[in-house]
């Protein structure tokens, strides 16, 4: 199988999608590679390097129309889909839902097309994620433009002519991208703050050592496959007052929230931009798409009362070396996927979830968007586990495992159980119209102690284990409920045994119920985040 | 499943309510009947939702306010009953037992925890006990219930809170440490264990057949039985199996309130003894699960399904797999400084050497320092279910970087510095990798795939298992041998002096 690598035409694309390190893994796998002459220069790959790992050097004419996979970055032309041969197979960028003209001509010339931008979000395709890999570089540069821009440090310094604060950032959007920028700018030495709607990136906010700023209001923004979801109007208000806010505060603004299929929300309000500090700097990741800030202009620097609004739409492109490897790694974890870790021919699997995510055209045929089955949701703990050790223990499945489908699968069960056994109840309780004899209350006792069980079955395996301590002195204090036993019995002769016995029971019992409150109580109030 | 708890809850509810009616109607109608069934129809729901606010640490407190205004509503309410008449010796009993439980509560020390709660387990047996016995010494109960099935469920009753409170008191003894936390292993052990059970369930035919209050004898002979086999059955427990232990007397002491509660024919007895019965019975079944052992060779003693013989430590024949190799404080410090991200896995020497407080003080200075620290936690470690997450949270310990097993052991890899303090066979890769091994099959924490693996430990003892650990010879761990606490202490007062 031939691999053609063409030099990319878009304007001001630098990036290629092939470097000679990831040319000498597909010749390892089987494949050959001919390149386009010039098509890595403008990422400091030169044509020497790539024929010194094994690839042909030829004219683009040759790596366009003699090649059976065209590998590619950015999605191709009109015109350049002409050029490639009848039937052969394309693995670039296609953004199939928004390009319309160009999936109708990949069709008319039976060509097989996978689009980079579709692989599935799931934890086995990470390392064939592009999307992730651009982001990640995105992110990083768009500190870099910022401090670019920026007429101060990022780090905090005291020197012999006076003290400089250090440089506050702010990032919107905490995905692969927006934590990126924040590592960059904590790696500079910027106080760095960030957002986002989704309560789950709040650990990975702080480990890198961000403040996580947040709305007071309860509202969830996960929308699945690592995205956030279009959130109430209430929410957006409260949330465009924080920016507000904190616009009169920081230097830097770097926002990165998109939502799929829609524009990108305008959450940097033309208001927050004029609160801001003059020489503060906005960066847009959003640009693209229409732009996060409403002063953006897609693919320039503007200025606006002093504060400088960077739309750049191609950030990866401007680190063009590092972005041509990662993406070119992505494209070989692909290929590897599709011939079964290089051990089979090349074959596009349709079961594989992967490629049935990605693929677009089978030999002409639309076949994208791939039929929803299952929802693509990350399934991140039954992938990422594929048995930490090779010995297979007799009873492997940790805890974990073992009680959730307890919890969920067996529901539908437990609440049968549940309906069968108030059923009993009500059959000993009416089925008895007249005295109920000794037999009969113990039966109806009976019922309501199963079900009292199952209720606390059901109850228990919800508490977390870090609260298993204090769930032990919580019971230990209720069963101190005995005491209602002792109490019953304090009647009579003071003198009598059963009286005598009762008011050791309560005090046993006090102590109890004092104690096992009181302590968890204490335990409890240790709990902090 | 919130909608299914509901409805699980709301069929609680139409249950308890029925009853209301039945009891009302039981009691020839009284209105002081239907209020007081009404009271702990409210108590026994406010238990309910006790339980379920310890879901999670945010909703926990509140779980236990509605634990305690249940327990006030059942307790008021039935103070109130009319049959009562010694409301002096009540009222005292009841002031020295709060005092009492309020002065144990505030003076008991974290670490002190799982005999804290051991205890509390003995008192509840002893008060089932004894509720057993002023219920059978009261004429007018026999005159009301009597018969065969209330005489059956004071036998209950009292057998089991007398095996609850043998039980608790013992483990309360061993986890103290008063006594040696050995397993006793007495030949015929489980012959001993179904002769006191045959033996009293003889002595309870005999006393159903003597009927009323003459088969007092019988039900003394074998409230004494029941003493000597939970003693017994606890004895034959090891160490490092107390939290089933603990767990499964917690269980216990649920049933016995229950067997009351069928006794008094009181369903709010019933109701929660079945509800601490059941969380009792999934704890165990849960750290059970954590050990990979079968609820019924812990139970029933020794360690191993061999037959519970104990393999003592390796001899010293020259077996040993390897040299140990250690380390000294400013070597670890070197180590951890470069490291970006450190899980520390505390067991049960922590406990014993206090050394919450100095791993906290090192581990913010860590975290000033930008590295990322985190705690991995064994289900079994401790000596009581969550026992590491209480030490830790006493020492302010953020809650969300202690993380479980499950969570955190994916992660081992990309550490660079793990700290074991105080912990051995959670630790142990031979649970993975050594089928003769005691423990294999345990899960355990993957400590060995950091890049550093920094033991402390006391000394050179096998942990107690009582078996070899090969982390501590794998290349890249490391010794640092002392007292947990000392060695804490010197390693957070070095770090803020560089």
């Amino acid at each position: 199988m031939k691999i053609g690598i063409p030099k990319e035409s878009g304007a001001g694309e630098k990036r290629v999608a092939a470097t000679p390190d990831s040319v000498q893994k597909l010749i390892k796998m089987g494949f050959s590679v001919q390149i386009e002459t010039g098509a890595g220069a403008l990422a400091n790959y030169l044509d020497a390097a790539y024929a010194e790992a094994g690839a042909e050097i030829v004219s683009g004419d040759v790596a366009w129309g003699e090649s059976d996979i065209v590998l590619k970055v950015v999605e191709p032309s009109l015109a350049e889909v002409e050029r490639l041969k009848e039937g052969a197979h394309l693995i670039s960028y296609l953004w199939p839902g928004i390009n319309k003209d160009l999936v109708e001509k990949l069709g008319a010339r039976k060509l097989t097309t996978i689009a980079m931008d579709k692989i599935p979000r799931i934890t086995r395709a990470q390392k064939m994620d592009a999307l992730s890999s651009m982001s990640n570089i995105s992110g990083y540069r768009a500190v870099i433009e910022a401090a670019n821009e920026f007429g101060s440090f990022f780090t905090g310094q005291i020197t012999a002519a006076g003290k400089v604060p250090p440089a506050k950032v702010l990032i919107i959007g905490a995905g692969v991208a927006g934590l990126a920028a924040i590592g960059a700018a904590r790696g500079l030495g910027a106080i760095v703050r960030a957002f986002d709607v989704r309560e789950a990136t709040r650990d990975q906010v702080t480990s890198l050592g961000a403040e996580f700023l947040q709305v007071e209001i309860e509202e969830s923004g996960d929308g699945g496959g690592g995205y956030a979801k279009v959130m109430s109007e209430e929410f957006i208000k409260a949330e465009m007052d924080l920016f507000h806010e904190q616009a009169k505060e920081v230097d830097i603004v770097i926002t990165t929230a998109l939502i799929p299929g829609r524009p990108a929300p305008k959450l940097w309000e033309k208001r927050a931009v004029e609160a801001m500090k003059p020489g503060s700097v906005v960066v847009d990741l959003a640009a693209a798409a229409g732009g996060n800030c409403e002063v953006c202009e897609p693919g320039a620097v503007v200025e606006h009362n002093g504060v400088k609004i960077i739309g750049y739409t191609d950030l990866p492109s401007r680190m063009a070396n590092v972005a041509s490897k990662l993406y070119s790694q992505n494209l070989v974890h692909l290929l590897k996927d599709m011939t079964k870790g290089g051990k089979e021919e090349y074959a596009i699997d349709l079961d594989d979830e992967v490629v049935r995510g990605a693929i677009v055209h089978q030999d002409g045929e639309l076949i994208w968007p791939p039929p929803k089955k299952e929802p693509p949701k990350e399934a991140p703990k039954p992938e990422a586990k594929p048995e930490p050790t090779p010995e297979p223990a007799p009873t492997p499945e940790p805890v974990a495992e073992a009680s959730e489908p307890e919890a969920s699968g067996g529901f539908s069960l437990s609440a049968f159980i549940g309906l069968a056994l108030a059923g009993l109840w009500l059959y000993f309780r009416f089925g008895y119209a007249g005295e109920m004899d000794a037999g009969g209350v113990f039966l109806q006792q009976l019922t309501v102690f199963m079900l009292a069980i199952f209720v606390g079955w059901q109850v228990v395996w919800s508490v977390t284990a870090a609260l298993h301590t204090p769930l032990m002195s919580v019971t230990n204090a209720i069963s101190g409920i005995i005491i209602v036993g002792g109490m019953l019995q304090a009647k009579g002769d003071i003198g009598s045994p059963s009286a005598i016995l009762a008011a050791i029971a309560i005090l046993l019992a006090t102590i109890n119920i004092a104690g096992g409150f009181l302590v968890t109580q204490r335990m409890l109030k240790m709990f902090r985040k | 499943m919130e909608t299914n708890l509901t409805e699980t809850l709301k069929l609680a509810a139409e249950a308890a309510t029925n009853q209301t009616a039945s009891a009302a109607q039981a009691a020839g109608g009284g209105l002081e009947s239907i209020l007081l069934t009404l009271a702990y129809l409210v108590a026994s729901a406010l238990f309910i939702m006790s339980l379920h606010g310890l879901s999670s640490q945010e909703t926990s407190r509140k779980g236990n306010l509605y634990g305690i205004i249940g327990m006030a509503i059942a307790v008021g309410a039935t103070a109130t009953a009319s049959s009562i008449d010694l409301y002096t010796v009540m009222a005292a009993a009841l002031a020295i037992g709060a005092v009492i439980g309020a002065f144990m509560a505030a003076r008991v020390a974290m670490t002190a925890m799982p005999e804290l709660v051991a205890l509390l387990h003995s008192f509840v047996g002893a008060a089932a006990v004894l509720v057993g016995y002023a219920s059978y010494l009261d004429p007018q109960m026999q005159a009301d219930h009597g018969g065969t099935v209330f005489l059956i469920e004071v036998f209950v009753d009292v057998f089991i809170g007398a095996i609850t409170f043998t039980g608790s008191v013992l483990a309360f003894l061993k986890l103290k440490g008063s006594v040696s936390g050995k397993p006793l292993l007495l030949p015929g052990r489980h012959f001993l264990n179904l002769a006191m059970l045959v033996g009293s369930i003889y002595l309870g035919v005999m006393y159903v057949q003597a009927g009323g209050m003459e088969g007092l004898d019988q039900l003394l002979i074998m409230t004494g039985i029941a003493c000597v086999l939970g003693y017994h059955l606890v004895a034959a427990i090891g160490g490092a199996d107390m939290p089933v232990v603990v767990s499964m007397l917690n269980s216990y002491s649920g049933w016995t309130a229950a067997a009351a509660g069928f006794m008094l024919g009181n369903d709010l007895l019933i109701i929660t003894g079945a509800l601490v019965g059941s969380s009792g019975a999934i704890l165990s079944y849960i750290m059970c699960r954590a050990m990979n052992r079968s609820i019924a060779s812990v139970i029933f003693g020794g360690f191993g399904t061999g037959g519970g013989e104990a393999p003592p430590p390796k001899p010293a024949d020259g077996a040993s797999p390897g040299e140990v190799q250690e380390i000294d404080v400013d070597g670890l410090l070197d180590e951890m400084l470069a490291a970006k991200s450190i899980i520390i896995v505390p067991g049960y020497g922590m406990a014993v050497a206090r050394a919450q407080h100095a791993v906290n003080d090192l581990t913010k200075t860590l975290r000033d320092r930008g590295i990322k620290v985190r705690f991995g936690i064994h289900p079994v470690a401790g000596r009581l279910p969550g026992h590491m997450n209480v030490l830790l949270a006493e020492a302010n310990v953020p809650y969300d970087i202690v993380l479980e097993m499950e969570e955190i052991n994916e992660d081992f890899p990309e550490t660079d510095v793990c700290l074991v303090i105080g912990a051995n066979d959670i630790v142990n890769p031979s649970a993975l990798d050594d089928a003769s091994s005691p423990i294999y099959g345990m899960p355990v924490l993957e400590v060995w795939k950091g890049s550093r693996t920094v033991i402390f430990k006391r000394s050179r003892r096998t942990g107690y298992a009582g078996i070899d650990n090969p982390l501590f010879y794998h290349e890249r761990s490391r010794m640092l041998f002392g007292d947990a606490k000392d060695s804490m202490e010197a390693i957070a007062g070095a770090l803020r002096n560089r």
